[in-house]
């Protein structure tokens, strides 16, 4: 590949903004051509990240490096700078192929919408920003970049301001995120402080580099936890994952590529672009700050699984399907396994796209209804969405073999079976892959079989525009897997930068039977359970799960989302409106009674003071001003009162002196 | 220091300036004053006084620049109507400006290039604000707080 | 070549005539105060300039010098612009010819 592009892959993250920019120019009618340079710009920018990614396959184990002064103070320079290397590059093929799928469904799904333009330079904001990220060589530029996916975030959540929900959950969003955002920036001041640079890499003197890591010691366990609270905030990780499934209220093409795919990613790939922060000083692979991603990441995937099963919105179900995948990538850091949990990633960003582009296809279909209880036979009426969504579900319950999602996940219980510390989050991650498959399954079987029930009665598959992007992603979930293969794991090599060679002998082994039975047997599970789904069955009325027939109160618990949101909402949100009420209080009655106090003493001290001034001072003074009148009356006459005038002399003073001076001289 | 930054800042500062002193419309007279002021504070960077060219621009288009902005929304209603333009000030300024212009060419101490300087760092200035200059800046933070309550007395809406 | 002090001397005197000029000939009165603004800045671009050319002391006087007038500058543009909004509610203007109650 030519070597000039290389210096120049700051470009990839420039086109997309450039077109944002344009686009948001351009008037609100330009329909077309708002959607067609969206377009365009994600298709350069994907040729480009291939380019970018052609070029790290050369060399393996490659890093190119950008760095540059951002500005010099004093004696202080800060410097910013990009980097390429395959975990960037296989990020930034992912986000711009998925995009570009995404990209084209909008213009299906948008097509109604008065605010078509103003979409489409959100969307290729957001890919800018997200590339940026991904490319960024010092953790000040991914935080600014960081921040701008924020931004874009919380536009397009809110995008449909006329609703007060949408409003709302942008805002929560953005407040949630805060908080994490808020622990990444105090770790990374306090890493400045340590080791005084915030370049990853610098020919040796990065922060990520052996000298910059030596003079770290033991804060290095605080500054990744620091950073640890950016990365749970953006990734949905428990206890800050409240805002995800509220962020469903923005279109479903925002909420596939945004929510599903790229941004949630990014606290994931936080983690592992500083990995060697959270490894430093490990024993036997297990430090301090690995250990609590460990555990947060178990606690999430778990949690969100429990309750995706009582969830009735089709999107929902899959917001918390994201929260857990995220959470199971997080273990997979947590316990050593960084290419696992990376080719987890990129596997999910496909196949979550594809379920999320597949949900916004139904609800499409069905005219706006987001209910799982009131569609069903979908099959029947939409057979291109039923084909890939089946596909993307397949990939996410992790069948073996044929899906991409299998692979990865086989991957990531295998590291996670050889944790040192502990074993009890391989069975709890076993466990959230037999509720992945269940939940799964009672969806689709709500969504696509059976009888047709009051939304899907005049359901209608999608036009080509949208459909095209649903087979791409399909293809892309099953032949993905090509790559991920223990016979043939390339990249996995790719990302560590090791050799790889075809053994077919490696394919078969006791994990894959495992997650055979595992996955089998849940769907079976899942069938059973929800073979009568949306018909009365005995007492059960149509409109009550099973589940929630068979277990009110546990499912009541799992539909309320835990009541975690109601938890917050009586403590955090709680006592901080007490503080307000405390300081409006103290404010009100204490500094107020103060201020008077000392307002008081000044009046009497005023009183005092006039009482003296009219008997003693008054007389000579009334003398004085007789005479001053009389001067007055004479002077006044220059007083235009316009103070232009005024001015003007004042000009023609320093005039004179100048003269002066220059007389004198 | 470079010529060609001298040259570029200095016909962006004045021209800048020149349309903030002659454009009829006020908000845009008023965004070209923010502009100039960049161009003062690229000034500033330039010389190497990084602190003063950040304060300026913080101040002046942080706080004053939108201060106008607003006083300029608030008296609205009155900014549409054309107004004169007074030719004798135009006749005092380039007065002013000759005579400034003639002294400073014949200053000859004044031809003179920069020396060589150790770059000025923040902690300087801090540490000149907390020890020798630290009456003036406590004078300065109760002039602002006075100009605050003032500024805030004199708009106060008078209850009927 | 690089540029003298006597080049950084004129565009400062050029942007204080510019706000002379700007603060005697409009008649609004946002226009003055804009005006006087950039008198101020260039008189702090002396004492930068002037600073950097001039033997160095510790500490820089110069920067000192224009750090407090840039506060004092915020001070005078607040309390400025307070009467601005003051005298339009009084006069419902804010034409400068119109103000002339002060006329002896």
């Amino acid at each position: 590949m030519n070597s000039g592009f290389v210096n120049h892959f700051w470009f990839i993250p420039a086109v997309p903004f450039a077109a944002s920019l344009v686009i948001l120019s351009l008037p609100n009618n330009r329909r077309k051509v708002a959607a067609a340079l969206a377009v365009v710009g994600q298709v350069l920018a994907l040729a480009m990240s291939i380019m970018a990614f052609a070029t790290t396959l050369q060399t393996p184990d490659s890093r190119v490096v950008l760095n540059f002064t951002w500005f010099t103070f004093g004696e202080q320079t800060l410097r910013l700078g990009f980097l390429l290397d395959p975990l960037a590059a296989a990020m930034l093929v992912m986000i711009t192929l998925v995009g570009l799928c995404i990209f084209v469904f909008s213009v299906g799904y948008m097509a109604e919408d008065k605010n078509f333009p103003r979409f489409f330079a959100y969307l290729s904001f957001f890919a800018g920003a997200m590339l940026g990220l991904v490319i960024a060589n010092s953790l000040l530029l991914l935080f600014m970049f960081w921040e701008l996916v924020g931004l874009a975030s919380y536009l397009l959540i809110g995008f449909w301001i006329e609703r007060p929900a949408a409003a709302e959950a942008a805002k929560k969003a953005f407040i949630t995120t805060r908080i994490g955002d808020m622990g990444f920036f105090l770790g990374m001041l306090w890493l400045y402080n340590r080791s005084g640079t915030l370049l990853f890499y610098d020919r040796g003197n990065g922060c990520l580099e052996a000298a910059g890591l030596a003079t770290l010691g033991a804060s290095a366990t605080f500054i990744a936890l620091l950073i640890f609270c950016g990365a749970a905030g953006k990734s949905g990780q428990f206890p800050l994952h409240v805002w995800l499934p509220d962020a469903m209220e923005g279109p479903t093409p925002v909420s596939a590529l945004i929510h599903a795919a790229t941004m949630v990613a990014a606290g994931v790939f936080l983690v592992a672009r500083v990995y060697p922060l959270f490894a430093l000083g490990a024993i036997n692979g297990v430090t301090p700050s690995l250990t609590v991603v460990v555990w947060i990441g178990v606690t999430t995937a778990l949690m969100a699984a429990l309750i995706a099963i009582a969830q009735a919105d089709i999107k929902r179900i899959l917001a918390y399907s994201t929260v857990s995948q995220l959470g199971l990538m997080m273990v997979s850091l947590g316990v050593g396994g960084v290419a696992a949990g990376i080719m987890h990633l990129l596997a999910h960003g496909f196949f979550k796209a594809l379920l999320f582009l597949g949900a916004g296809s139904v609800i499409h279909g069905c005219n706006g209804e987001q209910d799982i209880r009131k569609m069903g036979g979908l099959r029947r009426f939409m057979p291109m969405t039923f084909a890939t969504y089946a596909v993307g579900m397949m990939a996410l319950s992790g069948v073996p073999l044929f899906f991409s999602g299998g692979w990865t996940k086989e991957e990531i219980l295998h590291v996670t079976a050889h944790w040192p510390q502990s074993h009890a989050p391989y069975y709890l991650v076993l466990a959230g892959v037999v509720l992945t498959a269940l939940y799964m399954t009672r969806q689709i079987i709500y969504v696509f079989f059976g009888e047709a029930r009051s939304a899907s009665a005049h359901a209608h598959e999608s036009p080509r525009v949208m459909t095209m992007p649903l087979i791409v992603l399909a293809l892309c979930a099953i032949f993905f897997s090509v790559v991920l293969t223990p016979a043939w794991p390339w990249l996995d090599a790719y990302l560590t930068g090791e050799g790889v060679r075809f053994d077919l002998a490696r394919l078969i082994q006791p994990m894959l039977f495992l997650s055979l039975v595992l996955v089998g047997s849940s769907v079976a599970l899942g069938v059973w359970i929800y073979r009568k789904a949306g018909v009365p069955n005995g007492k059960r009325p149509a409109n009550v799960d099973p589940l929630e027939y068979a277990q009110p109160v546990l499912f009541r618990f799992l539909a309320n989302k835990m009541w975690i949101d109601e938890l917050y909402q009586q403590t955090i949100i709680g006592v901080s409106w007490m503080c307000a009420r405390l300081s409006d209080w103290m404010d009100r009655f204490f500094w107020d009674g103060l201020v008077r106090g000392f307002g008081a003493c000044g009046q009497i001290f005023g009183i005092f003071t006039a009482r003296v001034d009219e008997r003693g001072i008054n007389a000579g003074v009334d003398e004085t001003a007789a005479g001053a009148r009389g001067l007055g009356r004479l002077l006044s006459a220059a007083h235009s009162g316009q103070i232009q005038t005024y001015l003007g002399a004042i000009a023609v003073g320093m005039l004179a002196l100048l003269l002066l001076y220059a007389w004198l001289a | 220091m470079n010529t060609a930054a001298f040259i570029v800042i200095a016909i962006v500062t004045l021209s800048a300036a020149m349309a903030a002193a002659t454009l009829r419309k006020l908000m845009h007279a008023a965004l070209s004053f923010a502009l100039a002021i960049v161009g003062l504070a690229a000034f500033f960077f330039l010389v190497g006084a990084e602190f003063v060219g950040l304060a300026l621009v913080f101040i002046y288009i942080g706080a004053v620049a939108v201060l106008i902005v607003f006083t300029i929304l608030l008296t609205r209603r009155d900014v549409q109507k054309d107004r004169g333009f007074n030719w004798s000030g135009v006749l005092i300024a380039a007065a002013v400006l000759a005579s400034l212009t003639w002294s400073i060419l014949k200053t000859q101490s004044t031809a003179i290039v920069a020396p060589h300087i150790r770059a000025l760092t923040v902690k300087q200035i801090g540490q000149a604000l907390m020890t020798t200059y630290v009456w003036p800046m406590q004078c300065v933070g109760l002039l602002l707080t006075a100009a605050l309550i003032g500024a805030l007395l004199l708009v106060i809406e008078e209850k009927p | 070549m690089t540029p003298t002090l006597q080049v950084f001397l004129i565009v400062s005197a050029a942007l204080f005539s510019i706000g002379l000029l700007a603060a005697l000939s409009r008649r609004h009165a946002i226009f003055i105060l804009i005006g006087i603004e950039m008198m101020l800045a260039a008189a702090n671009l002396n004492f930068i300039v002037f600073w950097r050319f001039g033997p160095q002391h510790q500490p820089p006087v110069g920067v000192m010098i224009a750090l407090f007038s840039i506060a004092i500058a915020a001070a005078e543009a607040a309390v400025g612009l307070a009467i601005v909004i003051a005298v339009y509610r009084h006069y419902r203007s804010t034409n400068v010819d119109e103000f002339n109650q002060l006329r002896g």
